[in-house]
């Protein structure tokens, strides 16, 4: 298994991360998972790649095409989801900090209590 | 089976320009304000998020339809230092009343104007528990792939 290093260096890039996050949801071919976003598919193709070395995600053959999921075995995929969730809710957390202090004009920020 | 997963916690730390008290007010009184809307349970889009200021109080998230779903509860509540909530969302955002996973948060003075958070979400593990839960029930293989597909399918419906 990936550790974790690789792995959220693997979900470092903006659209791989666009790209896992459209598997949360289900299996998708590489054509429907290019569909909506402003890049190729061989551009995806190499995302998924990178994806399933770092153990985030598996693939299959069904019928002609191939189809990629969350690797279901990865407790590590699950994992790394929420770390890039708390990542992201922490960072708009902090901000709201410093608007809500913003909006008081006492200078402590501490309106009330 | 006695395969043991012990995925290491998530731990995050961010360090916000406010007393403790503040930092823990906005992290409760005003979830709904910050937190990420991207991700949400219900099926229209969020009005508010909210947690209930005590300890079994509910975290949950309220649609504009008025709908409200569960993301978990409250276990241990104690302003303005730390804060222990029960996360019992499903890999895709679903509430599942038996997975308990838990999301601490500690809220540390740093010099006067400022709080370092420290936040831990652990017992991962039981993500896996759970995916082992429902392929005996169910008979499905692959557990959490299972669930997963489920979702899948209700979606495409």
């Amino acid at each position: 298994m990936a550790n974790a290093s690789t792995q959220l260096a693997a979900l470092a890039d903006p659209t791989r991360r666009e790209v896992f996050e459209r598997l949360r949801v289900g299996e998708a071919s590489v054509g429907e998972l290019s569909r909506g976003l402003p890049v190729t598919r061989p551009a995806v193709s190499q995302h998924l790649r990178v994806l399933k070395e770092a153990g985030l995600v598996t693939d299959r053959a069904q019928g002609t095409r191939r189809v990629y999921r969350i690797d279901p075995h990865g407790l590590a995929a699950i994992r790394t989801w929420l770390d890039q969730f708390w990542e992201g809710a922490l960072e708009a957390y902090a901000r709201e900090v410093e608007r809500s202090a913003n909006q008081t004009d006492d200078p402590e920020g501490e309106s009330h209590e | 089976m006695n395969r043991t997963i012990q995925p290491a916690p998530v731990r995050k730390s961010v360090v916000v320009q406010a007393p403790p008290h503040r930092a823990f007010e906005v992290f409760t009184a005003r979830l709904g304000e910050w937190w990420p809307r991207s991700h949400h349970i219900g099926k229209s889009e969020p009005e508010t998020f909210i947690i209930e200021p005590r300890a079994g109080g509910r975290w949950f998230e309220r649609g504009v339809d008025g709908v409200e779903c569960d993301v978990g509860h409250v276990l241990a509540w104690e302003p303005p230092h730390r804060l222990l909530l029960a996360w019992q969302l499903s890999a895709d955002f679903k509430y599942v009343r038996e997975l308990i996973t838990e999301v601490e948060l500690r809220f540390t003075p740093e010099g006067t104007r400022a709080t370092r958070v420290d936040l831990e979400h652990r017992h991962l593990e039981r993500y896996g528990e759970l995916a082992e839960k429902v392929r005996e029930q169910v008979g499905a293989p692959g557990g959490w792939a299972a669930i997963l597909e489920q979702f899948a399918r209700a979606a495409a419906q």
